[in-house]
């Protein structure tokens, strides 16, 4: 097997893996980065993000309001230093991204432009048109190309993490074009994965979103936090899951139902703000819990509107004008007509909510490391937490950011401690065996269970007991239902028994990862007896904060479910309180 | 809803195993609402495992799934069924190498884009501390539109030059550069001339504009092609005859 050394492996080359690089090639030019992706940088998700990024600019605007609606967002289950870090640091990053060129939008002087977003009670949503997302991973792909110190991986999946002695010394990863395993050697490793989206049948998440980096830490030992927190986007396409950004309800946009009512005034979010006047942090500016949670409830009265894809509300922009929608949303318009048929100037589009975000992941503490010395993690793929039990909209990119920033320091920092060279043999030995789990799947005869078919029950499973309302009795069913899938995942058998490129044993290896994550979801869920945030129980409709105002860790077992505990949150100034998006929250 | 079959013409090549590609024909009942890319993750999730292609976010910005449809450079996320009648033909994206069925090899386009140096070289630098660099709606609207550039590479395989003439830096990297020379924070012009004024850069454009034709993104490189030239032009003129004006 071919070994790479390097210094620091990143795997993932999204936003935070891209935003780790740099900080590390600035940080010490002489460091070997080895940045390794499943897919070209500017292929990762980070491109489908639209609405923006949060960071404190503007002179109305101070740090503890930007501080205050996260953790409330979060429903008090953020660990309140992280909280104080990402806000601290977010006008840095996003500065720093428009020195690099980053095209955000402007005012008339000059100065960026914000917008406002959903939960927040101020203006502060750095935005480039709704291609936000986009623009911050070109951007940040393409300062990456001036770093000769950093080496790409492109399209190498990576299988196992390499650890011995408690230390993370590296990873297996299989180079696509060749099919050849390699052994890639780190002295640190930061995982910058992304989310699992995919687990779910109707999804924002591309195809690329199959919760890889999660489970390569998982089953190394790290615990998952969170998992239970799965957030739903209330605006997708019925037809394709496709995102429209909160951005449509921020520059105005509203939410109807079958009878044109908006309705989110009857779920705690009222009254109702005048037409195209929208009013921060109420109504269609209440977080995204909250409204997926009214369009479910809707849906149970039976006012939503029927469509051949399933029930949906309306997004009303019409009265933005044509002018204001294609100069803010106008990739919102093109995807309504070509995916809908639908053009937002002249009709309401139908939309229902759709699974987003992972605001569980890898545990990391809040300098992104994670409990295995010299593993480090960031983005969605990892846990800080910032977003507690429900993300607002916008922190996300800055999260990417101000933690992949944050991962590489500490990564250097660990680097600087001077940790020792590695036990060769063990590891070589841990290569080997990393490599021949790969063979065996590749070569298997006889299986009896198909890719396609066991994806599809992950799916429905998910779908069905583990959606924005869940309960005891579907959980557990759940459980039972996943814990099935991974037994029958050892009997799949590939049919492409070629070595490039070969994408059947690609979404055999995803497919592994998103039924660990799966798991760990279900368990989570079922063993929070309380609604919190994204996480709403029918059977334990209160928050209960006695119990379990406590991170949940979901760590890995092999073949049986995972042990679950819990890990006290982090309050430094703000206790758990009542989050109220009435209008008269002020 | 309605369904309808539709016949699909792939192309397939296994290096392992074929001398030359050959085509495969699928049928598959498609929903009226899908596109190119909805039939092929059918073939795949229920006719054929063994498919390979590129694809993620289904929505037109990651730029993985450009292939040919009845040869002409598309997203398969973008490209209806409806728009078609007949049998569709899909084939690896023109003018690169084909590593397997539908999947090509852009090692080329990578090398080319970090060429160009894409990226923002200040014209002042600037602390963090001094907060952003002003830029008006005017100025960022003189490179946006070349901002929008999602690598998809389909003006390479519309660009009958890039087909002939493989050396050629091309379409979407011209225009990066273009778009950094363009942004009013930017003073890397210079240093970006080098690669994109050589003979292989602008030069070799032939300006047939395929390529802001086939963009799926209404980049229009053709047009900052013809800028860069315009520009080049003057600067020979410049440094012909009026050399006291130009530096070194």
């Amino acid at each position: 097997m071919e070994t790479v050394q390097t210094d620091v492996a990143i795997i993932g080359a999204g936003g935070a893996g891209l935003r780790a690089a740099i900080a590390l090639a600035e940080a010490d030019p002489k460091l070997r980065i080895a940045l390794i992706s499943k897919v070209y940088p500017m292929r990762s998700h980070t491109c489908a993000a639209e609405g923006g990024a949060a960071g404190v600019i503007k002179a109305d605007d101070s740090l503890d309001h930007h501080f205050n609606d996260t953790v409330g967002g979060g429903d008090w289950l953020c660990d309140q230093d992280a909280v104080d870090y990402l806000v601290q640091e977010a006008p840095r990053e996003l500065i720093q991204l428009e020195h690099w060129g980053c095209p955000w939008s402007r005012e008339a002087d000059g100065s960026v432009a914000v917008r406002p977003f959903g939960g927040m009670k101020k203006q502060r949503t750095w935005f480039a048109a709704d291609k936000s997302g986009f623009h911050i991973l070109h951007t940040l792909f393409q300062t990456s190309l001036q770093f000769p110190s950093i080496e790409r991986f492109d399209e190498y999946y990576a299988t196992e993490l390499l650890v011995d002695d408690g230390r993370c010394q590296g990873l297996t990863a299989i180079e696509m074009r060749s099919g050849q395993m390699r052994q890639i050697r780190a002295r640190a490793v930061i995982i910058a994965g992304g989310g699992a989206g995919r687990m779910f049948p109707f999804t924002t998440n591309g195809a690329i979103k199959t919760g890889d980096g999660m489970a390569l830490a998982y089953r190394a030992g790290v615990p998952l936090k969170d998992m239970e927190f799965v957030q739903y986007h209330p605006t997708g396409l019925p037809s394709t899951g496709t995102l429209l950004t909160e951005a449509c309800r921020g520059e105005g946009g509203v939410l109807l139902n079958k009878n044109g009512r908006r309705f989110l005034q009857d779920y705690g979010m009222g009254p109702e703000t005048p037409l195209g006047k929208p009013v921060l942090k109420t109504m269609e500016l209440g977080p995204r819990d909250r409204v997926s949670q009214a369009f479910w409830h809707e849906q149970q009265k039976g006012n939503m509107v029927a469509t051949q894809w399933g029930d949906a509300m309306l997004l009303d922009m019409r009265h933005l004008g044509e002018k204001k929608i294609n100069e803010r949303l106008p990739l919102v318009r093109d995807m309504s007509i070509s995916y809908m048929g639908v053009d937002p100037v002249r009709d309401p589009v139908p939309v229902r909510p759709v699974v987003h975000y992972m605001m569980g992941g890898i545990h990391t503490d809040i300098r992104a490391a994670t409990p295995v010395a010299g593993l480090f993690a960031a983005g969605e793929c990892a846990c800080v937490s910032i977003n507690g039990a429900n993300r607002l909209g916008s922190n996300s990119l800055t999260e990417l950011l101000v933690f992949g920033r944050r991962a590489a320091l500490s990564a250097a920092e660990y680097l600087a401690s001077g940790a020792g060279p590695g036990n060769d043999a063990a590891l070589e030995a841990g290569a080997k065996a990393a490599q021949e789990r790969v063979r065996e799947l590749f070569q298997r005869t006889g299986g009896t269970e198909s890719l396609a078919g066991l994806r599809k029950e992950m799916m429905h499973t998910l779908e069905k007991n583990a959606g924005i309302y869940r309960s005891g009795e579907g959980l557990t069913e759940a459980c039972a239902k996943l814990a099935e899938l991974r037994r029958r995942y050892k009997q799949i058998e590939l049919h492409d028994k070629t070595n490039v490129y070969n994408t059947d044993l690609l979404q055999a290896l995803e497919l592994g990862s998103m039924l660990d994550c799966a798991e760990a979801v279900a368990v989570s869920a079922l063993e929070r007896k309380e609604s919190r945030g994204a996480h709403q129980r029918l059977d334990h409709t209160e928050r209960d904060d006695q119990r379990y105002l406590r991170h949940s860790l979901a760590h890995y077992q092999g073949e049986t479910a995972p042990r679950v505990d819990y890990l006290d949150v982090v309050i430094t100034k703000s206790q758990p309180g009542v989050r109220d998006y009435s209008g008269g929250h002020e | 809803m309605s369904e309808r079959v539709v016949e699909l013409e792939v192309l397939r090549y296994n290096p392992e195993t074929d001398l030359e590609p050959h085509f495969q024909r699928y049928s598959v009942s498609c929903r009226e609402e899908w596109v190119v890319l909805d039939a092929l993750n059918h073939i795949k999730e229920n006719i054929d495992p063994t498919l390979s292609y590129r694809w993620s976010c289904h929505m037109a910005v990651c730029g993985s799934c450009g292939m040919m449809i009845n040869r002409e450079p598309r997203l398969a996320c973008k490209s209806f069924l409806r728009d078609y009648q007949g049998v569709i033909r899909v084939e690896p994206l023109a003018h690169f190498p084909v590593e397997r069925d539908l999947v090509t090899v852009i090692d080329d386009f990578v090398a080319k884009l970090k060429r160009v140096k894409p990226y923002l070289i200040p014209k002042e630098p600037k602390a963090l501390e001094d907060g952003e660099y002003r830029q008006t709606p005017a100025q960022l609207k003189r490179y946006k539109q070349f901002t929008l550039c999602i690598n998809c590479m389909l003006c390479y395989a519309a660009c009958p030059e890039y087909g002939l003439i493989p050396k050629f830096i091309g379409p979407a990297a011209i225009s990066l550069a273009h778009r950094y020379n363009q942004d009013s924070r930017d003073g890397g012009r210079d240093e970006r001339q080098q690669e994109v004024a050589a003979y292989e850069g602008v030069w070799e454009c032939a300006f047939v504009g395929a390529c802001s034709e086939v963009c799926p993104e209404h980049v229009d490189p053709a047009a900052a092609l013809q800028q860069v030239k315009i520009k080049s032009t003057i600067d020979w003129y410049l440094e012909h005859t009026m050399p006291w004006l130009t530096k070194s």
